[in-house]
């Protein structure tokens, strides 16, 4: 990777640093104990189910929110602010600028989650006073709600390469919403007839497969994520990321900027 | 060679929703400047001299034509190397403070990591900013941040220098300054390229200037030669508030400001006139031949072709 990559991506976790992004800790510290503590109460013999449900919903939630609220700002707020103008003017291409930017904010999801992952890993050992052999299912989990927020940055990137904030934000959070729901549109495909079966196969496809990604409920029960999916779900997300980065650059290559 | 050539460098707009018209924002620019030239660009605001810069950072894309900066093209990362690039009214990452700023920028110019510190330092030192280099930008003035926007641009020591308006901002003691500092840069042997619609800085400055008007280029040359054209014209200063009826008679214009008289006419007349100054024992001060000012040279080139300004044209 070249040496200029790094830097912007150093700079942009230092921009989320700085501006207090990990500040959202905080409440999901304080929703994992509250809830800890609450279930720990109120469920019978479920508490481990609750706690894992419940914290890698919040985790996916939280990252999935920063993703798209920061990675809107990522290339329009340097356009607007014309911070862009000494950087383009140095020996940075476009492209190592848009790849930077994506590893900046992955880099800042990835400690985020790490530290949500702890917050997790506590109040399950809090519920359940030891950890057992499939909380190791929950690591598995985590990986791919990671691979969901490369997938999701890589997408609000490429909205901001070409439109307002506003809208990037809106497609981003439509495509997770729809991404979701990915196996029921490949349902709803195969079951259709004529054009319709078409577009919704052809949708099904392109939106990002995010139900597949998400093992949530799987883990929460003690199943195990077989050694396949998790291979294939981890070239999925690669794959996807790269189509959505080369998208954007493709995009900013040719962009005037204002 | 050449440190910048500019052949043809056009850049059209599409504006309207419906019925898309052009609207130019440079029209066919030709220019070459020589290494070691301090050039001046100047024009009124909305000019076009913004987007030329613009075009020669490769922060839009020409219409039509091409540019060389170093005799490379404008996307070669090792010409970008070697030019440092002012903005107008800049702005910067202002969560960081101006060293991690100027660390981070050197890192992008590929600064030697082990020389890094000691270039922010200098360049810190240089721009007047030695005891803020800790202090976040967010903090700093509008002429605080025109420094360090002059800092980051010659931090990596670059050869060609543009600068987008380097005097706007600034207070007049800032305005100094930063004119020193063009001058220190230019013996330096620095190829300076500035935009400025400030016509003393330019003529206090440049080797050269270019006037550019609704997006096209109205004149080029040698500030040398532009302000020294004589007009065949004298100016005459004495003491007293007494103009003799003869130098009226001779066309002279004459103004009185407090105990003396300014009057500028014809240079054929100018015996006659001190012959006269000399009959009524009034005081001469000087003789000046009136010479073209750049202010002169801009405003005529401003006006539409066969246009003239103040009949001194």
């Amino acid at each position: 990777m070249s040496a200029r990559i790094v830097h912007i991506a150093s700079n942009t976790f230092r921009e989320a640093v700085r501006d207090r992004v990990l500040y959202n800790l905080i409440v999901f510290a304080l929703l994992m104990s509250g809830a800890s503590i609450l279930v720990g109460q109120i469920s019978i013999n479920i508490e481990r189910l609750v706690v894992i449900n419940l914290g890698l919903t919040a985790v996916s939630l939280f990252g999935v929110v920063i993703a798209i609220f920061i990675g809107i700002g990522l290339v329009s707020k340097e356009i607007e602010k014309r911070t862009l103008y000494t950087v383009l003017s140095r020996p940075v291409r476009r492209w190592e600028f848009i790849v930077g930017k994506f590893f900046g904010l992955a880099g800042t999801l990835l400690v985020n989650t790490f530290f949500m992952a702890i917050g997790v890993f506590a109040a399950l050992l809090y519920v359940s006073h030891r950890f057992q052999k499939p909380d190791a299912w929950v690591l598995v989990a985590l990986y791919f709600i990671i691979l969901q927020f490369l997938i999701i940055t890589a997408l609000t990137l490429f909205f901001s390469s070409f439109s307002s904030p506003l809208l990037s934000a809106v497609f981003a959070f439509a495509l997770f919403v729809i991404g979701s729901f990915a196996e029921d549109l490949r349902g709803f495909a195969g079951i259709s007839q004529g054009v319709t079966r078409w577009l919704a196969t052809g949708a099904a496809y392109i939106v990002p497969n995010f139900s597949a990604l998400n093992v949530i409920s799987s883990v929460a029960h003690s199943n195990p994520v077989p050694g396949q999916v998790i291979l294939y779900n981890s070239a999925y997300a690669l794959v996807y990321a790269a189509v959505a980065i080369s998208g954007a650059v493709l995009v900013f290559e040719h962009r005037n900027l204002k | 060679m050449a440190a910048i050539e500019i052949l043809g460098l056009e850049k059209t707009y599409s504006v309207g929703f419906w019925r898309k018209k052009p609207r130019y924002g440079l029209r066919p620019l030709h220019l070459a400047i020589e290494e070691g030239e301090v050039f001046g660009f100047l024009g009124p605001n909305g000019a076009g001299k913004t987007t030329t810069l613009k075009l020669l950072m490769g922060l839009i894309f020409p219409t039509a034509g091409s540019a060389r900066i170093l005799g490379m093209e404008l996307d070669d990362p090792r010409m970008k190397a070697q030019i440092g690039f002012l903005p107008e009214q800049p702005y910067f990452y202002d969560y960081l403070t101006a060293r991690e700023l100027l660390e981070y920028y050197g890192q992008l110019s590929g600064v030697d990591p082990k020389q890094r510190s000691r270039k922010v330092n200098e360049v810190l030192q240089r721009v007047g900013l030695p005891d803020v280099g800790g202090v976040q930008l967010r903090k700093f003035s509008k002429g605080m941040l025109q420094r360090v926007g002059i800092a980051q641009a010659i931090l990596h020591d670059p050869k060609v220098l543009f600068f987008d308006e380097p005097m706007s901002g600034l207070d007049p003691m800032g305005r100094r300054e930063v004119r020193d500092l063009m001058e220190q840069l230019k013996h330096e042997g620095k190829t300076i390229f500035f935009s400025t619609h400030i016509l003393s800085d330019a003529e206090a400055l440049c080797d050269r200037v270019a006037i550019i008007h609704q997006g096209e280029l109205r004149g080029v040359g040698a500030v040398v030669e532009l302000t020294s054209s004589v007009h065949g014209r004298v100016e005459l200063v004495w003491h007293g508030t007494t103009v003799p009826a003869s130098l009226r008679a001779l066309g002279a214009e004459c103004h009185i400001i407090g105990s003396t008289v300014r009057a500028v006419l014809s240079e054929a007349n100018q015996d006659t006139a001190l012959e006269a100054l000399r009959r009524e024992r009034l005081r001469l001060i000087s003789v000046t031949p009136v010479r073209t000012s750049l202010e002169d040279y801009f405003m005529q080139k401003l006006q539409p072709a066969g246009a003239t300004v103040g009949g001194r044209a």
